[in-house]
Formats: structure tokens, sequence, C-alpha cells
């Protein structure tokens, strides 16, 4: 017990140490940030995905210690070459099969051979862009992290194969298994149905944590405050509950049993509505909290060091150690209510008929 | 909302998609499957085995309590038996006590009996001796006394007598 409370401040002390090294990095672009803006522009980069595997680096001397990752771009061809090569050229632009592209505030656009990146009137970058397939940072974490928990519930089911009884991994992770479906699954699908829905939502559900959780650790990165993620995810739920509705589900949608018929024409279009709406509720729920969690977890940090005063400072790490202790039980609970509520959209779809009385 | 749109990466997307479903076809076949068997196995295994502990309970009690009814059906059995042989016994006790008591008595009077007729033939025969001893004294008088005729007219004189005098 003590060495596991030991070795969970040690996380979490890297983790501030860290976003610190993060806070304090810089690209040298403009060279003369003001401390408050160099936090801001960290933050922000922070929250966006990145091209390459920033790991850490310092600010005044300009270094960066990551690796490149492959860009994959296709604008009616397919490109394929290393982020490293924006460094090349000092205007940062790459040439591809006679394209040339260029990387700015993490988005690739396609520029001129001068790298000349245009505004149009709405304030945007005017500049026509590739769709962007790139193995990301983002991108390359998910790949990680989906190969570890692969690793880690089929290492546990093989523990099954010869014993009964869970040891090692499986002690840890069964509970947890069953807990998705005792508290989750069942309650809200029912007996008989919900075993359909158990590999979704336990995939959906270990997948969440382990996300948010990589999230909170020493690499900086932010997978689940990406509404691409997320917007995937509820895509999957608003997408099993539909084709796994039955008459009842739609009877409730198209033609609500037990209102007056006038109501029942009011209400249609507003039962529709919320079939997209209950999915969007999701993706935004899961995008805004993961994403203000790191928002106030690296302003805190930020403020570590704007301020010089050793006692605020002192203060300031009290506090990010303490929110960082809430965004640990954040991410579990994100994961609990993303998987709790699919449940509960996959029970009303499956829900069978109770209305014979009206 | 717009900044939201804007910040939406199809290769992001694209690539959560796959690599979301590629690990959920995976996890079904590696993991949740045989995880789900196995603890839905256990927990039948558990229940089963609780059921049939709970009857092998049932079972135990019922053969003790049949046990206890054997032991109390042997016991009042005994009982019986042992109140039966007592009876028995006393019962021949008693028989035997009036048989022999009866058989005695019968002894007893049949001894009487022959004491008695003994005793009768006894004093019959005294008195049939006594008779003829009697009548032969007589004679034997008789002879002599009657020897001469004046004894005989006085004998006969005190024998009339004697008759007068009855």
């Amino acid at each position: 017990m003590m060495t596991k409370r030991f070795g969970f401040l040690v996380l979490m002390f890297s983790f501030l140490m860290s976003t610190s090294m993060l806070a304090s990095d810089s690209h040298s672009e403009s060279g003369e940030l003001s401390i408050k803006e160099q936090i801001k522009k960290d933050i922000d980069h922070h929250l966006k995905d990145s091209h390459s595997f920033h790991l850490w680096g310092d600010h005044d001397k300009g270094t960066a210690v990551g690796f490149p990752l492959p860009i994959i771009l296709w604008d009616g061809q397919l490109h394929f070459f290393s982020s490293s090569e924006f460094h090349h050229h000092d205007n940062g632009v790459v040439e591809s099969k006679g394209t040339f592209f260029k990387e700015y505030h993490s988005k690739i656009y396609i520029t001129d051979t001068e790298g000349n990146i245009n505004y149009g009137e709405d304030h945007f970058v005017s500049n026509e862009k590739p769709i962007d397939f790139s193995i990301t940072k983002n991108v390359f974490s998910l790949i990680l992290i989906s190969s570890l928990i692969f690793w880690i519930f089929s290492t546990v089911a093989k523990r099954y194969k010869n014993d009964p009884v869970p040891r090692g991994m499986a002690k840890i992770f069964e509970p947890l298994v069953i807990f998705v479906r005792d508290e989750i699954a069942i309650p809200n699908i029912g007996e008989k149905h919900y075993k359909k829905y158990m590999n979704y939502l336990l995939t959906v559900f270990f997948f969440i944590w382990m996300v948010n959780l990589f999230g909170q650790t020493p690499l900086g990165i932010n997978i689940t405050g990406n509404i691409a993620i997320t917007f995937a995810l509820a895509l999957i739920t608003f997408l099993i509950t539909t084709f796994t509705a039955n008459k009842n589900y739609w009877g409730h949608i198209f033609w609500m049993p037990g209102v007056p018929y006038l109501m029942r024409v009011v209400l249609a279009p507003i039962e529709v509505l919320g079939m997209f709406i209950k999915p969007f509720a999701l993706l935004i729920r899961l995008y805004a909290n993961i994403s203000a969690g790191h928002v106030v977890i690296m302003s805190i940090i930020g403020l570590l060091f704007v301020f010089q005063n050793w006692f605020a400072r002192g203060a300031f790490l009290g506090l990010g150690l303490f929110l960082s202790v809430i965004e640990l039980l954040v991410a579990f609970l994100q994961a609990y209510i993303f998987t709790m509520l699919s449940a509960l959209y996959f029970g009303s779809a499956v829900e069978e008929h109770h209305h014979d009385d009206h | 909302m717009e900044k939201l749109i804007n910040d939406f990466s199809v290769g992001l997307f694209f690539w959560q998609t796959l690599l979301f479903l590629a690990l959920l076809f995976l996890l079904r076949k590696y993991a949740w499957k045989p995880i789900m068997e196995a603890v839905d196995s256990r927990e039948k295994n558990i229940e089963d085995s609780l059921a049939s502990a709970e009857k092998a309970r049932a079972e135990m009690e019922r053969l003790q309590s049949d046990n206890q009814r054997i032991l109390a059906e042997a016991r009042a059995e005994r009982d019986g038996i042992l109140k039966e042989a007592r009876e028995i016994k006393e019962k021949m006790i008693s028989e035997a006590k009036a048989e022999a008591s009866e058989q005695a008595s019968k002894v007893i009077a049949s001894a009487k009996e022959q004491i008695n007729n003994e005793k009768m033939a006894a004093i019959t025969d005294l008195r049939n001796q006594v008779a003829e001893m009697s009548i032969e004294i007589a004679e034997m008088v008789l002879k002599r006394e009657l020897s001469d005729k004046d004894k005989q007219g006085a004998f006969v004189k005190e024998q009339l007598a004697n008759f007068k005098m009855n």
C-alpha cells in the first residue's frame, strides 16, 4: 500500500515537472514573447494535435527533444514524408510530387514555393488544405494505448484458460469488467439484451479511461480533448443504438404512445432531434471535460512561472497537485459517464413494450 | 462552434474510428469473450456449488432426523421388548406358582384320601379281627361254661337279664 502511494506521488510530481518543462518550452519563432503569452501559446499548442512527438526542451536555448512522425496527405494523390522535413528549410516548406506544403499552427496547408500563408476576410487561413491522414502525435499515442489495452486484456484472458481464479492482472481488471457488467450494462439495458452490447461497452470504457489516464502522464498528450476522437466514439454509440433499435423504440420516436394524437405529431420532430442530440451531448461532454481539465492544470502550472514569490509558487504547486488528483477522478468518471449513457441509449433501443395499458 | 468545426481533424477521426473498431474486434475475440465466459462459468459454478452444498446440508439434516427417528423407534422397540419379556416372565412365574400350588394341593388331597382309605381299611380290618376274636373267645367261653346244665341255665338267665336291662 505504501509503495503504491509513493509511486502515485512520483507520477504526480513527474507530471508537474514535465508539464512545467512544456510551459517553458519555446520554438523561439518570435523570440520576444512575454511569459504570459508564452504560457497561453503552450496551452493552445498542447490542446491541439501535433505532427511530431515533442518530449521536452528549453525555451531559452531553443532546444527541443522529441521524434518526428510520418506525414500522410491526400490531395488527389498520396504524399508521404517525415515531419522532420518541415525543419529542413528555413521557410518550413516541404515539396512532394510537385506540391508545396507548410505546417502552420499544427495544420498543414498547400502553399506556394515561398510558404506564404494568406488570410481570408474572416481571419481564417484561406490556403487550401490537403486531407491529413498523418500519424500525428495523437494517432501515434492511440496506436500505443490501443496496443497496451489489447496486451493487458488478452493477457488477462489467457489467465483464465487454465485457472478460473483471477490472479495477477486478472485480479486488478476483473472487478472493473464486472463493474461495467453489473453497474452499467445490466441496470441500463436489462438482463435479456445486455450481452450483445458488452463488447462495445467494455471496449469504450477501458479505451476512454486509459486514454484519459495517459493524458495525465508527463507525455503531455491530449486525446479525448479532441473533438474528432469524441465524435468518432459518439458516432459509434449512435450507430449501434440506431441499428439495434426495436419497433418499440421507433414507435416512441415517431408515434409516441399514451399521448393525444395531436401531441404525437408535435413530439415526433422533437424526438427525432433527440436521437441526434443525445450522442452529440456525449461527444461534447467528454471533449469539454477533458479539455477543461488540461487547460486548468496547465494554467495552474503556468502560474508557477508567472509568480516569482515562493509562497505563491508553493500554493500553486499544492493546488496543481490537488487538481491533478481531481483529474484522475475525472478520467474515470468521464469513462463511466460515457459508457453509462451509451448503455442507457442501448437500453432505450431494446426496451420491451410497456404501454399496453394506455 | 466555428472554431470547433475548424479544429475538427478528418485524419484523426479516420484513424480513431479505424483503431477503435480494430481494438473492438480484437478485444471481442481475444479478451472479452474468454473473460466473460470464464467469469460467467465461474459464477455459475459458484452458484451451483452453493446450491449443491445447500442440498447436501438439507440431505444431512434429513438423514440426521431419520437417524434420530430410527434411534427413537429402536429405543421404543427395545423398551417394548423388555416390557413384554418382563410381562412374560411375571406371567410364567405366576403361572408356575399357580400350577405348583395346584399340584401340591392335589397331591395333598390324594394323600389325605389315601391315608383316609388306609385308615378306614385298617379300622375295618381291626374291627373284623376283634369281632372274630370276640366270637372265638365267646365260643371258647361258651363251650366251657355250657358243659354242664346248671351253668347253662344260669347263663341263659344271666343273659336274659342282660337283655332285660338293655
